[in-house]
């Protein structure tokens, strides 16, 4: 195979200029690939006892004991005594941008929610 | 030398030399999550053999306070020829796939589990303390391979055969594990209460992984191939070491 | 809404540093400028594990050794989570390493230079990942989120590389005299491969305004190298080496240290495909890819086979 390939920095090259490579040549091999391809997961790590869950990140796994060692190996590799959580990231239903207003902003009204609401006596006030 | 540190330096070896193996994948592993999951074992490997060789390196300095040259942790990895390297020969076996890699490394990983819960309560403390250290460490590797070997065996037909080709390939290379050495006899160790498990283990973990051990084996009939405790290695062993001991072959005496 | 106001809306958000969220409404271009950049990102890590990997079984001490893989590790780690980070703009992981292992898509030039003695190892931490760290520092500011969280995560484990890389160059400093000459060779092979990571001058490099407009790049690729060019030319002299550059000098005007200007030819050859290693690079990718497909394939099958036991059972 006469392969050479175009590189770049971080996006620094435009690709009409870097040249070197013929892509009609390349035979990718993209039009196998569904069945190899594992799917992906979201990674929620307590990093200490006590503290709740946190997105750390995703990663691919072909199931769910292959995504909990992978999260280990690979979001907790400075850390000791953690929680894993993992799920598929198709499990995942997310608000979309355009809800945000309705969700969010009603919450801003109540603001005898919020503990600053109640003025207290300076006496009980670390309350 | 006395069997304590004969008897350390293999545990170290079988650690080192299996580290290097693992290490080779780094940056050539199937999927990028499994590159990084193989280099954590080789990491928690190469850390093993530094404790155990540099308890070594006490016991040798300890035993010997005048020598010109006083034992490391490096000279012992470092300047030995494979004759005085006292692993077992299936850590130092090249690679091959992915499949071979995986059941080398659960076949050992499971012996080096049942091993090390009797070390952990061996009367030397050092040992026991190395042993407790690392056993969780090696729960891990036990049960990351041990997975792949299900998953492979139990996979798609290549990868089935590719399984059984890494049985066949190793198959021979387990019973030295449990044939002990000179300096293995005077340890508290019951080898043949950790065959009897291993063989347990490693049954249940093959059915499930829908894979069957050579058809002699069944008799106890398969010829095993022992002499890497005793430094009677494979000639896949100097090559390894020609690399592993490049720098300090080449560049005696130096600060790195 | 009419793209002209949502166009609008999102770069008022640029301006405010309010940061863009994988849903949320962004230009075309945008997207494709930040696939490209942050995938072209998650290959030079990934490339990058190679020539620092030559040296893994030849480590001269166990501690270095242990030190080399854990940094080639985080370097896997590294580019998991920038693929991560493409995958949250609507491409698949397969289909970012397939544009690599086709040609298409590019990673680092520094990465096909080969390692040819242990002290490339000390001078690829130091150089190499210097000058990574002085664009990943202003990359925790970018304003594509997943790319920005990324980047801190990276940044936070990186800060060991490039001590590990200087204490390699430092104990060479302080050896014998072969050492000392590996030492000095070494910097001398990576000095101007690394000033050419910054990429072309500002005037040449058409990308940088637009990236630097939507916040995707803070710096130019002048500044940032020279702030590099500043902080090593203070450095070596610790290391009592020399950086072979004789236009190397401090301006106390520009409070800035001037230096040579960079053989353009060499760099353009890199990138069109005729480094030393650009080869052996992608061939050691693909072969690893393509000998891992049976193993993604079985493990694949083995955990549908699972899914349609436990709905049988």
């Amino acid at each position: 195979m006469n392969i050479q390939i175009r590189k770049f920095f971080y996006g620094d090259i435009p690709d009409d200029q870097s040249g070197g490579n013929d892509l009609k040549n390349t035979q990718g091999p993209s039009s196998e690939t569904k069945k190899t391809d594992w799917p992906l997961w979201e990674v929620f790590i307590r990093s200490r006892q006590g503290l709740d869950h946190k997105h750390a990140g995703s990663l691919h796994a072909a199931d769910a004991k292959m995504a909990i060692e992978n999260a280990r190996d690979v979001y907790t590799r400075r850390m000791e005594g953690v929680s894993i959580w993992v799920v598929e990231s198709k499990y995942i239903h997310a608000t979309t941008p355009d809800e945000s207003g309705e969700l969010y902003e009603p919450a801003e009204d109540k603001i005898y929610r919020y503990p600053t609401f109640y003025k207290l006596p300076d006496e009980v006030n670390q309350m | 030398m006395n069997s304590l540190i004969a008897y350390t330096l293999h545990l170290a070896d079988n650690a080192l030399i299996l580290s290097q193996r693992n290490s080779e994948w780094c940056g050539h592993g199937p999927v990028l999550e499994q590159d990084i999951a193989i280099t954590n074992i080789s990491l928690d490997l190469i850390g093993q053999a530094r404790n155990f060789y540099q308890y070594a390196e006490s016991l040798i300095n300890h035993s010997d306070g005048t020598a010109a040259n006083p034992a490391s942790e490096d000279s012992l990895a470092y300047l030995r020829t494979e004759r005085e390297f006292k692993n077992l020969l299936l850590v130092e076996l090249p690679n091959g796939d992915w499949a071979q890699t995986v059941l080398r490394q659960f076949f050992f990983s499971q012996y080096q589990y049942l091993l090390f819960q009797q070390l952990q309560f061996s009367k030397d403390e050092q040992i026991a303390a190395i042993a407790a250290k690392s056993i969780k460490e090696v729960s891990y590797h036990l049960r990351w391979s041990s997975e792949w070997v299900i998953r492979l065996g139990d996979g798609t037909r290549e990868s089935h055969d590719r399984m059984e080709k890494a049985m066949n390939e190793l198959w021979a290379y387990t019973g030295e594990m449990f044939e002990p050495a000179g300096y293995e006899k005077e340890m508290p160790v019951e080898s043949e209460e950790i065959k009897k498990e291993w063989d347990e283990k490693v049954r249940q973990v093959l059915e499930e992984a829908t894979l069957t051990l050579p058809p002699a084996s069944e008799k106890g009939s398969v010829f095993m191939h022992t002499g890497g405790k005793n430094g009677i290695h494979t000639e896949y062993m100097g090559h390894l070491l020609a690399e592993l001991q490049y720098m300090q072959r080449a560049y005696p005496g130096c600060e790195w | 809404m009419a793209v002209q106001d949502l166009e609008k809306i999102f770069q008022q958000k640029i301006e405010q540093e309010i940061k863009i969220e994988p849903k949320d409404w962004m230009p075309e271009a945008y997207r494709k400028a930040n696939i490209r950049q942050i995938s072209q990102h998650a290959h030079s890590e990934i490339v990058g594990m190679l020539p620092e990997g030559n040296w893994i079984s030849r480590a001269p001490t166990l501690k270095r050794k242990q030190i080399l893989l854990a940094k080639v590790q985080d370097e896997a780690g590294h580019g998991l989570y920038l693929y991560s980070a493409t995958e949250t703009l609507g491409i698949t992981r397969e289909e970012t390493i397939n544009d690599l292992h086709s040609g298409k898509a590019k990673y680092s030039s520094i990465f096909n230079y080969p390692t040819l003695t242990w002290a490339d190892i000390g001078a690829i931490g130091w150089l190499v990942d210097g000058a990574a760290i002085v664009n990943q520092v202003m990359l925790t500011r970018t304003s594509y989120g997943p790319y920005a969280r990324a980047m801190v995560r990276i940044c936070k484990e990186e800060s060991f590389h490039q001590r590990q890389g200087f204490e390699i160059l430092l104990t060479l400093s302080k050896g014998s005299k072969e050492q000392k000459e590996m030492c000095q060779d070494a910097i001398n092979r990576w000095w101007w491969p690394s000033l050419m990571m910054f990429g072309p001058h500002d005037k040449d490099s058409p990308h940088s305004e637009q990236s630097m407009k939507w916040k995707i790049k803070r710096k130019s690729n002048d500044e940032l190298r020279q702030s590099f060019v500043d902080m090593i030319a203070e450095q070596v002299k610790v290391l009592g080496m020399r950086l072979p550059d004789d236009h190397l000098k401090w301006n106390e005007e520009r409070k800035h240290y001037d230096f040579g200007e960079i053989d353009w030819k060499e760099f353009w050859n890199v990138v069109k495909g005729n480094g030393p290693c650009n080869k052996q690079r992608l061939d050691a990718r693909r072969k690893a890819w393509e000998e891992g497909k049976w193993v993604r394939e079985a493990a694949a099958a083995y955990a549908e086979k699972r899914k349609a036991r436990q709905k049988a059972a």
